[in-house]
């Protein structure tokens, strides 16, 4: 989309409106700085995602609109958790960001701050292999999604 | 080096240049330096309005008698609050229009300044598009954006919001021949294969059925859609928004559709086996309960210039996005190069059950009444204006029966608002239809409820020297809220008599107008007719109707087409 002041709002009004869910959504300027791409993901049937994807592309700012379920496609999230770490947890969770490929990024004697990439299922599943109050604070950026192989999005 | 003029100057050259003749608008303190500039020329005349929800309703009646953008001038805080109602209403009705606002000035915006609203924020859901000039730079440049978005692909109202700042700041002017933009590329061409199916599957038609909106009527495309149904010798209903896309005296029309659409349309559009939708949106109204819908099967065409509209509430077999007048005129030429012919034997078959419906007679009311029937009002009006009259309405019972009354052969005749159903359009809409319009018979029918939500504008009317002709059905009752309480509410009608009402007469006479008030049966034709004799000026006619009347047949809300009460 047109990286425009209002731009954003005009998407997140559509949902509103017309009573689609956003579960996520994550956007930022492009190597094109008049561009801006932004991953959306909703939940509905066919119909309904058929009807999001229309009136997406009708707004104006709205350059060019895919589907990305309609091919192959990655997709990664960054969560960032800050978890409680003292004792014996400390060791524990360690070796759990290592299994999960995270990082910790930033530590207390208290806490340890984890960096983590992945599917959006991978970083649900790293909060359910952690002990639920052992999460102080999450912060997740909504997925991000493109195109596998050699088949790029050009405006 | 061309000199530099201030945003103000470019605002009007813009408008000058896009050809524009007449604008609507109220001046306030944010646009003061654009009023300033409209004074000192006299290409673009000015209307001034008494309430900016009028300025919009008659920009849109401009439109949409017209052919051309409808143009609104407003200021900033309750300027734009005020003109909502209408930019609301022409959206709903995908009507080209541009709405210039004024802001407060780019360093108080934010700041809970005097007058000061979030225009672009509140009218977001309600526009096709919308813009804030920050810069004088990007002025012309954005104005001509809003004309081309408002007047291409499915239409619809733009706002081009300024601030004051902007209006005084100067810069060369320079307005763009042609503009393009990489993320607005409308369809108009129909997708060949997809023209080509639909004639093959209109020529297997056995009870076929066209079925068209206003997208007929917004693309002109009335003679294409004309010239289709008769070359296909298909029976043809209009939505109420479509009234006039298809002559409706012409045999083959079966009338409108819908809620309060004639027995017969809605019969065939239940019970056809192919049915070409033509700029039409199956909206509930029109439709009815979509389920009971596919009770029946049939394969459905549809043509319309948003995706968006295709599959939305019914699923059809053949789409085809692209202009409706190009899509039609590529439709005759095929169906006219092939030698396959309609079914003929099929289709005298389905004429014949048209026609055991059409013995129905579901218009029928009581003619002998010795109170003035609101349908009869609309007879006569037909007859004496000879179906030739550009038609406003309100909304309502008397919008119901004036659809179904009067007889739209011509296209822009017939004004209401379809989709928002907005209340108080009806007299501000015939304004801007008169200005466009200046020696056609204008009528605004209307009820003693809606009129009254725009009243103050036969002050407008009076200093424009407009002569409309309004019909007001006056049942003492807000009539359709009336009719929904009787038939759904057990008889209770809650806050929907219209007490202490004025006289109509003298009201009409304290603006400067002439006012008659009928209350006899028999002296309905001779007030239209002394009425119509006075060309130069504006009669209001309270016509005193039965206050019992309903509009028949009616298809109750979350009912199918074909479960409608009679009467």
């Amino acid at each position: 989309m047109e990286n425009e002041a209002g731009a954003l709002s005009r998407v997140a009004g559509l949902f509103s409106a017309r009573g689609y869910n956003i579960e996520s959504l994550s956007v930022a300027p492009t190597e094109d700085p008049t561009l801006s791409r932004m991953t959306l993901v909703t939940i509905g049937s066919d119909e309904i995602v058929e009807q999001v994807t229309k009136q997406l592309n009708k707004l104006i700012e709205v350059v060019k609109i895919i589907d990305l379920n309609d091919g192959n496609h990655i997709e990664r999230e960054l969560m960032l958790v800050k978890v409680r770490a003292v004792g014996a947890d400390r060791e524990e969770i360690k070796r759990l960001t290592e299994i999960f490929r995270g990082c910790i990024i930033d530590v207390t004697d208290k806490s340890y701050t984890i960096e983590l990439t992945g599917t959006s299922s991978k970083l649900d599943a790293f909060l359910e292999a952690v002990e639920r109050s052992a999460v102080l604070e999450t912060v997740r950026t909504g997925a991000s999604g493109i195109g596998r192989g050699e088949w790029v999005l050009k405006v | 080096m061309s000199v530099e003029i201030t945003g103000a100057e470019i605002t009007i050259r813009c408008l000058q240049e896009e050809g524009v003749q007449c604008i609507f608008g109220y001046p306030g303190g944010a646009v003061l330096f654009i009023y300033d500039e409209l004074f000192k020329q006299d290409k673009v005349r000015h209307i001034l309005v008494r309430h900016e929800q009028a300025a919009v309703h008659a920009a849109d009646g401009y439109a949409r008698s017209s052919d051309k953008v409808g143009v609104a001038l407003v200021t900033s805080g309750p300027g734009v609050t005020n003109a909502v109602t209408g930019i609301a209403t022409a959206y709903m009705d995908s009507i080209p229009m541009v709405v210039i606002s004024g802001q407060v000035p780019t360093s108080a915006i934010g700041l809970d300044a005097f007058q000061e609203v979030d225009t672009v924020g509140i009218t977001r859901p309600c526009v096709k598009h919308n813009f804030l000039v920050k810069d004088v730079a990007e002025l012309a440049q954005t104005i001509k954006k809003a004309f081309f978005i408002a007047s291409t692909g499915r239409p619809g109202p733009v706002l081009v919001d300024i601030p004051k700042d902007v209006t005084q700041q100067k810069t060369k002017f320079v307005y763009p021949e042609k503009i393009t933009m990489r993320s607005y590329n409308p369809v108009i061409k129909g997708h060949a294969r997809q023209i080509k199916k639909a004639a093959e599957l209109i020529l297997s038609a056995k009870r076929p059925m066209i079925y068209a909106g206003g997208g007929v009527i917004l693309s002109d495309a009335a003679s294409q859609l004309t010239e289709l149904t008769q070359i296909l010798n298909f029976p043809c209903t209009n939505t109420l928004m479509g009234l006039g896309g298809y002559p409706a005296t012409d045999k083959q029309s079966l009338g409108m559709l819908g809620m309060h659409g004639t027995y017969e349309a809605n019969m065939a559009m239940q019970y056809c086996d192919v049915l070409v939708a033509v700029g039409a949106r199956f909206d509930d109204r029109v439709i009815g309960n979509p389920k009971h819908f596919f009770n029946e099967n049939r394969k459905i065409i549809h043509i319309d210039i948003d995706p968006s509209s295709i599959s939305k509430r019914v699923k059809v077999d053949i789409p085809i996005v692209g202009d409706v007048l190009d899509v039609l005129k590529e439709l005759i030429k095929l169906l006219k190069a092939e030698k396959k012919e309609p079914d003929h034997t099929a289709l005298k078959e389905w004429w014949k059950q048209i026609d055991l419906w059409r013995e129905r007679d579901c218009l029928k009311y009581d003619r002998s009444s010795s109170i003035i029937k609101p349908q009869m009002v609309i007879e006569k009006l037909f007859h004496i204006t000879k179906g030739d009259a550009f038609i406003t309405s309100d909304v309502g019972q008397h919008q119901m029966w004036a659809a179904q009354f009067y007889k739209f052969d011509k296209p822009r005749r017939w004004i209401n608002s379809g989709g928002l159903g907005t209340m108080g359009f009806g007299m501000p809409a015939a304004m801007g239809v008169q200005l466009a319009n200046p020696k056609g018979k204008v009528a605004c029918i209307t009820g003693e409820a809606s009129i009254q939500m725009c009243i103050q504008e036969l002050s407008t009317c009076k200093q424009y020297k407009l002569p409309l002709k309004i019909i007001n059905l006056n049942n003492r009752y807000m009539g359709m809220v009336r009719q929904w309480q009787e038939f759904f509410h057990g008889n209770r009608y809650a806050e929907s008599y219209m007490d202490a009402l004025p006289d109509f007469v003298k009201l009409a006479e304290s603006y400067g107008h002439v006012g008659i008030k009928i209350e006899k049966p028999g002296d309905v034709e001779g007030a239209l007719k002394e009425a119509f004799k006075m060309k130069d000026k504006l009669v209001f006619m309270d016509f005193i109707t039965d206050q019992t009347e309903n509009v028949f047949p009616m298809v109750p809300g979350g009912k199918g087409l074909s479960e409608m009460i009679l009467v």
